[in-house]
């Protein structure tokens, strides 16, 4: 359980980091807190040349809410962002699901953008972006992007993310006035990974729900004005759709349940703070 | 800092429970490693080394982490605090230790140096914590002798001592039971 010999890189500024990443590829691996790459690389998961740390660089470490988004820098922690005095107002729903993330003393050193880049199927932080419609900031040597929720995670713990590329910042978009936000999730203990975990968004007679933990990845419907049983029916469907499978957490049929019934709770939960 | 190949072992320079030390490590060598190896300080417990039980959890900078998910160069230049500073120099143990002693909340022992460092974070922040949000606090700490109930107890014990409203007889309680 001790990790592969690597080289590693504390780079000065973001161009230096970008450099190594130019030239060393699939061989390196961007580590910010390292709270999900440290036990891959501790359980030999993973075994890249170079080690790229961009854990203290100062100037990726910023939220900033502009042009109608939070954006949030690749060496911001999930602590730093939970202690953003703007967060409850203009992000309720990752300021409900931060303190479901791992633990406090994980949040303290594991960063936003390395949730989002290391992409786990029932993590929180990909399943606010999905649910709320954001996006991912790529920068590689000379050339930026940015990518929407939906087509940054392509699969299970993989991303658009090129090997010349990393995250430099997510963006969530601020909280919409009078829309009502809500987050659940189910573990076996607090901090647990997710067996499932919803968020839920209700503006007017708009449902969004997004559900992690079923799918490889975050899957989010909208609905327009349904409620009662044709909103049981949604939720069926969306349940059997995602196609979970059994492990050894949890079966499908369970995780479908979860669906159906915690769906409706979060609903519930996201109407109730919404301005009506 | 110049990119570190992977055999050379660079020095390391860090403050320990206030005290300068140094030492040398390479870039795969965790934390944890280097608190026990290179330093000697061996109070820091090795357990899961994937960062789900606990047993290794440090402050740095004065925030709870665990030293099996950081490497020793990521250290340099950071103030550490590990168990073996949480005790005066004549031994008079901490509030938190002493309720840890009054309340029976070790038994091996091999969990308690992470659940202190944990809780020590958790009551500078939190003064009054409620039994609940202890048990979410040490959710990232797991114990197999104690049950944990032992540990609610004597987190929320040392609270009150550090609020300056405990009883002393703490212990004469636990003896009238």
């Amino acid at each position: 359980m001790k990790p592969a010999a690597f080289d590693y890189l504390r780079p000065a500024d973001l161009d230096e980091a970008l450099a190594a990443l130019h030239e060393h590829g699939t061989d390196a691996k961007v580590m910010a807190g390292g709270q999900s790459l440290m036990p891959m690389l501790n359980m030999r998961l993973l075994a890249p040349g170079l080690i790229v740390d961009i854990s203290d660089l100062g100037s990726l470490a910023n939220i900033k809410a502009s042009n109608g988004h939070i954006e949030v820098g690749a060496a911001t922690t999930q602590a730093a962002l939970g202690e953003w005095p703007d967060l409850a107002e203009k992000a309720p729903l990752l300021a409900k699901a931060l303190p479901n993330i791992g633990h406090f003393q994980t949040r303290n050193r594991g960063t936003v953008c390395g949730s989002l880049a290391h992409s786990d199927p029932s993590s929180e932080l990909p399943l606010c972006l999905a649910t709320l419609g954001g996006e991912v900031v790529l920068q590689s040597r000379g050339a930026a992007r940015t990518v929407v929720a939906g087509d940054f995670q392509t699969a299970m713990l993989t991303t658009d993310c090129a090997p010349q590329e990393m995250v430099v910042a997510a963006r969530f978009p601020v909280a919409v006035a009078g829309a009502g936000y809500a987050f659940a999730e189910i573990a076996r203990r607090h901090g647990d990974f997710a067996i499932v975990a919803l968020a839920a968004m209700v503006d007017g007679d708009t449902i969004r729900l997004g559900v992690g933990g079923v799918a490889d990845t975050p899957q989010v419907r909208t609905w327009q004005g349904l409620s009662g049983d044709a909103l049981d029916d949604a939720l069926n469907a969306f349940a059997w759709e995602m196609g979970g499978s059994d492990d050894v957490h949890a079966t499908a049929r369970y995780r479908r349940e979860i669906v159906r019934r915690i769906g409706r709770k979060v609903i519930a939960e996201a109407t109730d703070a919404a301005d009506r | 800092m110049p990119l570190i190949a992977k055999d050379a072992h660079h020095r390391i320079a860090l403050t320990l429970n206030g005290e300068s030390v140094e030492g040398y490590a390479e870039p795969r060598m965790l934390l944890v490693d280097f608190l026990r190896h290179e330093l000697g300080a061996t109070g820091t417990h090795v357990g899961c080394e994937h960062g789900v039980c606990g047993a290794c959890t440090i402050r740095v900078d004065g925030r709870a982490a665990r030293a099996c998910l950081m490497l020793a160069v990521q250290a340099d230049g950071k103030a550490l605090e590990t168990v073996e500073g949480l005790a005066a120099r004549d031994g008079t143990l901490s509030p938190l230790q002493q309720a840890f002693h009054e309340n029976f909340a070790l038994q091996c022992g091999f969990c308690t140096p992470g659940l202190l460092m944990s809780l020590g974070e958790v009551l500078e922040r939190n003064p009054n914590p409620s039994e609940r949000e202890i048990r979410i606090a040490i959710g990232g700490n797991i114990c197999r002798c104690t049950g944990y109930q032992e540990i609610v107890d004597a987190a929320l014990a040392a609270a009150a001592v550090l609020r300056g409203e405990a009883s002393k007889n703490q212990s004469q309680d636990h003896d009238d039971n």
